[in-house]
């Protein structure tokens, strides 16, 4: 039979193979991922498994650095090599077999250390949207940290030993438009519609004849009448109490259609209105966390350095205190209600066009701030993205790794805050951190030949850490003992885990969706626990 | 014998990291757990690991397991490779479109990783019996099919034998580590047949599926879902494109191209916007979005759980973890709790309590949507007088067409009564389950006597 398809607009092959990460981040963030290159320090089996999950999405391009040998370990815990890679530079065979991984993947390998490189030629890594580390001695990282952070160039140090894994993410500035919350507050306004909102809801007739009909009212148009009631008892007040919502669900029960019995008849969009009462009935307002935002000092002593994000914030706040009215631009969606066709696409409508007037007022704003400043222009589409978003911008200020490592004051506190709890995440990350020291100590992993000699040592390692934030020793030698079991060893599912989140967060820092960590990440695989801790 | 004394050398430091944990004792060791070098010898050349699925988590398993010495692994997927695989899916390339997944992965991971004996099976689980499951030490599962899981599921515990005095025989255990994931979200979880939680116990920790009620998608659609799923249930039935006897395929784009542009058509009348090719493609096709980075995170908790059961190295996981990795990076493991009266896993009947007057519709309807059961499309038959009857069945036409008026039918017309069994068959079990009947009413009358 002859086909009676159309023109076909068949999917371009790249579309097709990115389908499924498409739908989570959309064509501009698959762009972003793409003009991205990121560096990895050292292939380690935590290190190919990261990049394996940065290459397989379509990352640009990719570069490792590696001065050292394929060993037969190294084969034993590395997937990204073969056993013909023994005696070879770690990282070019690295590099060889990940880059099978997706053709459209740029990769470059450099057979240097990173100690030669940042001695040598440091502005090599200014070229990179993230750099990722993994088994770096305690030395290279404060240099290394500092420096990328002297350059403004976001980095991720990783570790992985035993049954343990940790990331620490170094950011200075992250603004994330595009946090993809997952329940996000629908933005809409019945407590101070504006006019084409409120003459629709004041046209609108519950006692409309059909039954049909009245079941297809939508529920915000149902809540807004009964509040409108509820306000004409009340002197004009908002409902805020339990109590006074309750007495707005007993009038919405009261529209309620009954038949001939006088039993309420089942209709589904008064069911869900009862069930919005508490959601619909929060009083528009500008958030604490937006607030703050826009009356950052970045955000108010703009210079023409000044970033797309900031110059925003500022006509944001302009927008705010003018045309606003104290209150964010209106998003523009609504959420999925049982409605007639026209209704909802009415209702649709009118908050999508009070968006776009929010959203070209702040347009026009931006427009005058560059023009103003000689900076660069900043596209509608962005301007009208960062608008939709406005209620849920996220900014992460972070901090330097080399801080973190002379334990300076603040540093040192909180670390102490947490072993007195006690908290054993935080007790591996004193584990980790004195088996670091060990290693430039002793130029070998605690424990890797023989666990039981390296106790006292590592326990010494500890001690000294323990002293500098002013801490008292831990009472048992039990973590320590495990970690001179350990060994330094690499375990393959330990560091695929790790590998697979940090790849994650390299993703989230290159695309600017969705909200990194802040800024450290510790994983026991022998517990199955994790945590977050903020240095 | 120079040269075998170096390969052993080798495999000696090939393996050194992973001896490490085996061959050294620790504080926080399982109490079971005795160091040595035959741990390792066992992972290699004894155990047995089943891996269902060489999908997104089953290609990490894959690589996982042959990393961490495992050796006689055996894969199951039914399914052939497919360009919006690559994404994620990283044993394949583009050259092996079209061909089977388990044996792409197999071949790949045993080139690789030299040692590892993987067997691929291009097959369905329900192709296999009880004595091939049976010979498996450890099952691990990354299915996107929830009937599939549950279906494994009631054959692991199918598998479970009680001794004479209603204990269970501990041998007859094989352990189940099943993952899942959707977009940046994931869990994984550990199942001790008969002795912890299984997929049954914990029905309801999966989100209801997304559905579009009939008469909004016929009568009153408001979102782009509505105009593609009114195409697809509707129209193409009625205006059946390319004859009577083509079913609408997802998979193929002439099929897409007619639905996406009836549905942009259905979409403008009615001002409806955002009828796009992905959108359409995500409806007809029930897409779930899937990344590299939450299924490589997923797969490696679940080979730690399967190194874990096989070398009593360190505690398992107790005993359901989930993930999300929208908003940071966040764990939290619980203890996912056992039904004392799980219809899978427990050796107890479990009871349903029903109407006296209930229609069999009742309770066909109960087993379909009650949190409980969720069945597909459960076929039901009674023993009467130790004769087996069909009360009713959809999966056999000529059978559905004779029983079909059953339905209709008060229970004890069909000559059900209160305590009385009735034999549940569906695809979500490879068991008949015996469930019991209860008249609800029946019991207030005693109490008032």
């Amino acid at each position: 039979m002859a086909s009676p398809s159309p023109k076909s607009p068949e999917q371009s092959e790249k579309n097709k193979q990115y389908d499924r990460q498409l739908r989570l981040w959309g064509d501009h963030g698959q762009t972003a991922l793409e003009n991205g290159h990121i560096c990895l320090i050292n292939a380690t089996a935590l290190g190919t498994e990261t990049l394996k999950s940065i290459v397989l999405p379509g990352v640009g391009a990719i570069t490792i650095v590696d001065d050292s040998t394929v060993t037969d370990e190294d084969i034993g815990s590395n997937f990204f090599l073969e056993c013909s890679s023994v005696g070879i530079n770690r990282g070019s065979e690295a590099l060889r077999l990940i880059l099978e991984l997706n053709s459209a993947v740029q990769g470059h390998s450099v057979q240097e250390s990173t100690d030669q490189i940042l001695l040598e030629n440091p502005d090599f890594f200014k070229a990179f949207s993230v750099v990722i580390a993994t088994a770096l001695g305690e030395k290279t990282i404060q240099e290394l940290s500092q420096h990328l952070w002297d350059i403004n160039v976001p980095f991720i140090l990783c570790r992985s030993v035993g049954f343990l894994g940790s990331f620490r993410i170094q950011l200075k500035e992250h603004a994330v438009v595009e946090s993809h919350p997952d329940n996000e507050q629908p933005d809409l306004r019945l407590d101070m519609p504006f006019p084409a909102l409120k003459s629709f809801l004041d046209n609108f007739d519950l006692d409309v004849v059909e039954l049909k009909d009245h079941g297809h009212i939508p529920w915000i148009v149902i809540i807004y009448k009964a509040i409108e009631k509820w306000r004409l008892k009340n002197n004009n007040q908002w409902p805020m109490s339990t109590k006074e919502k309750n007495e707005i669900r007993e009038i919405i029960r009261d529209f309620i259609r009954k038949d001939e019995n006088g039993i309420p008849i089942n209709e589904e969009n008064f069911a869900e209105t009862l069930r919005a009462v508490n959601t619909a009935l929060v009083p528009t307002f500008l958030p604490v966390k937006i607030q703050k935002l826009i009356y950052n000092s970045a955000a108010i002593n703009l210079t023409n350095e000044s970033s797309p994000f900031w110059i925003m914030c500022s006509a944001l706040r302009n927008f705010v205190e003018t045309e606003g009215k104290g209150k964010l631009p209106v998003c523009g969606a609504l959420p999925d209600m049982t409605a007639s066709t026209d209704h909802y696409i009415q209702l649709q409508n009118i908050y999508r066009n009070q968006a776009a007037i929010d959203a070209e007022a702040i347009y026009r704003k931006v427009q005058q701030i560059t023009a103003q400043l000689h900076c660069e222009t900043i596209s509608e589409t962005e301007v009208k993205l960062f608008c939709r978003h406005a209620h849920n911008l996220y900014l992460i200020k972070g901090s330097c790794i080399a801080q973190e490592y002379r334990l300076e004051s603040s540093v040192a506190s909180y670390i102490a805050r947490y072993l007195e709890e006690p908290n054993v995440m935080m007790v591996h990350y004193i584990l980790l951190r004195a088996a670091e020291r060990f290693l430039s100590e002793h130029c070998r992993a605690p424990g890797d030949w023989e666990p039981e000699g390296d106790i006292s040592k590592l326990k010494s390692c500890v001690s000294k850490l323990l002293s500098d934030i002013s801490c008292s020793p831990f009472p048992k030698d039990d973590h320590v003992h495990e970690m001179c079991r350990y060994g330094g060893a690499e375990i393959h599912s330990v560091s695929a885990f790790m590998g697979g989140c940090i790849a994650h967060e390299a993703i989230k820092i290159v695309t600017k969706q969705y909200i990194p960590v802040n800024n450290t990440f510790i994983h026991d695989s022998a517990s199955t626990n994790s945590a977050v801790f903020t240095f | 014998m120079a040269g075998e004394s170096q390969t052993s050398d080798h495999n000696q430091r090939r393996w050194h990291h992973i001896k490490k944990l085996l061959e050294r004792s620790g504080p926080f060791c399982h109490p079971d757990f005795e160091p040595s070098p035959d741990i390792l010898d066992f992972i290699m050349n004894s155990c047995k690991v089943l891996v269902v699925g060489a999908g997104g988590l089953g290609c990490e398993l894959l690589k996982d397991l042959a990393l961490m010495g495992f050796k006689k692994i055996h894969v199951i997927d039914l399914d052939t490779i497919e360009l919006s695989n690559l994404n994620r899916q990283f044993l394949f390339r583009k050259n092996d479109i079209g061909l089977s997944k388990a044996k792409c992965a197999v071949d790949f991971v045993n080139k690789r990783v030299p040692g590892c004996e993987a067997v691929a099976h291009h097959c369905a689980i329900q192709d296999f019996d009880e004595g091939f499951y049976r010979q498996f030490h450890i099952v691990v599962c990354g299915l996107d099919s929830i009937v599939a899981r549950r279906w494994l599921n009631g054959m692991l515990m199918s598998l479970l034998q009680y001794n004479d005095d209603g204990s269970l025989d501990q041998s007859s255990i094989i352990p189940l580590v099943d993952g899942g994931t959707e977009g940046f979200k994931g869990n994984a979880r550990v199942i001790l047949p008969g002795l912890s939680a299984c997929i049954e116990c914990t029905l309801d920790l999966y989100p209801p599926q997304k559905t579009y009620p009939l008469c909004t998608v016929a009568n009153t659609p408001r979102l782009p879902e509505h105009c593609v799923e009114y195409v697809k249930v509707i129209q193409w039935a009625k205006e059946n494109p390319w004859g009577n006897s083509v079913q609408l395929d997802g998979d193929d784009p002439h099929h897409l191209a007619w639905v996406l542009e009836r549905a942009q058509e259905r979409a403008n009348k009615h001002g409806i916007t955002g009828v796009t090719y992905r959108l359409t493609q995500g409806v007809l096709k029930n897409i779930i979005p899937a990344v590299a980075s939450t299924n490589a995170a997923i797969a490696a908790v679940c080979a730690t759980e399967v190194f874990k059961l096989a070398t009593s190295s360190c505690a398992n996981m107790n005993n359901y973890m989930i993930m999300n990795m929208a908003d940071g990076v966040y764990t939290y493991t619980f203890n996912a709790e056992k039904r004392s009266d799980c219809l899978a896993c427990s050796n107890v009947t479990r009871v349903m309590e029903i109407e006296p007057e209930a229609t069999l519709q009742a309770i066909y309807n109960k087993l379909c949507d009650d949190q409980d059961y969720m069945m597909k499309s459960p076929g039901i038959t009674t023993i009467i007088n130790g004769r087996n009857k069909t009360l009713y069945m959809a999966s056999v036409k000529s059978i559905e067409e004779r029983t079909r008026d059953n339905l209709k039918k008060k229970v004890t017309e069909l000559g059900l009564y209160n305590g009385a069994d009735i034999l549940v068959a569906d695809i979500t079990t490879p068991n008949t389950l015996t469930i019991k009947l209860k008249f609800s009413e029946l019991e207030d009358i005693e109490m008032t006597h």
